[in-house]
């Protein structure tokens, strides 16, 4: 099987997620994401992980070895960029 | 004991664990190296570091335990913290040393 580009990930993410913004960057086996989103409002650090990591699902054991995330509500975007 | 009973008593009885690829000494993995780094960073000196490289029930256990597909994992006093983003992201705010730092619940 070959390996996950990053243009898949944004795909399998926002096929599960609404995002305001999302940028996936990766070689295969290693990924960066940002990934902004209403879906994060009043939730923590670990929680925002595992909903795109359920998004990803087993894809995320099997093919990914790493995917390093911003996760951030679209006002928390705003503040920081 | 099935894993998730072993994964709870280790969890349960050290204050501060790590799951890890490798050792603090000699990790096999760069985030697993990097959260040894700031571990020692907020000057936690005595942790639980067990290395999943060693143990196939453990590393596939652990992902399971706290549905999280990644290692490393850190726990202090039996909650999740974070994987490696997480955890940096807490060091640099400070927000993790404050974690860290909360006294330890008295025994009853």
């Amino acid at each position: 099987m070959s390996l996950p580009t990053p243009e898949e990930l944004s795909t399998w993410i926002a096929a599960a997620i609404t995002c305001n913004e999302l940028r996936v960057a990766g070689d295969g086996r290693h990924f960066e994401a940002l990934i902004v989103s209403e879906a994060f409002t009043g939730l923590s650090k670990v929680r925002r992980h595992q909903l795109v990591y359920q998004a990803l699902g087993n894809r995320m054991v099997a093919d990914i070895h790493a995917l390093s995330m911003r996760t951030l509500t679209p006002e928390e975007y705003t503040s920081q960029e | 004991m099935d894993i998730k009973e072993t994964i709870r008593e280790q969890i349960d009885s050290n204050e501060v664990v790590l799951y890890m690829k490798g050792t603090p000494k000699f990790p096999q993995c760069g985030f697993s190296s990097l959260v040894v780094d700031i571990l020692k960073r907020c000057e936690v000196k005595d942790f639980c570091a067990i290395n999943v490289l060693e143990d196939p029930d453990i590393r596939q256990g652990i992902k399971e335990y706290t549905n999280w597909p990644t290692v490393p994992q850190l726990y202090v006093r039996g909650e999740f913290v974070g994987g490696s983003d997480i955890l940096r992201e807490m060091y640099n705010s400070g927000e993790l040393q404050t974690v860290l730092a909360a006294p330890a619940p008295t025994a009853e």
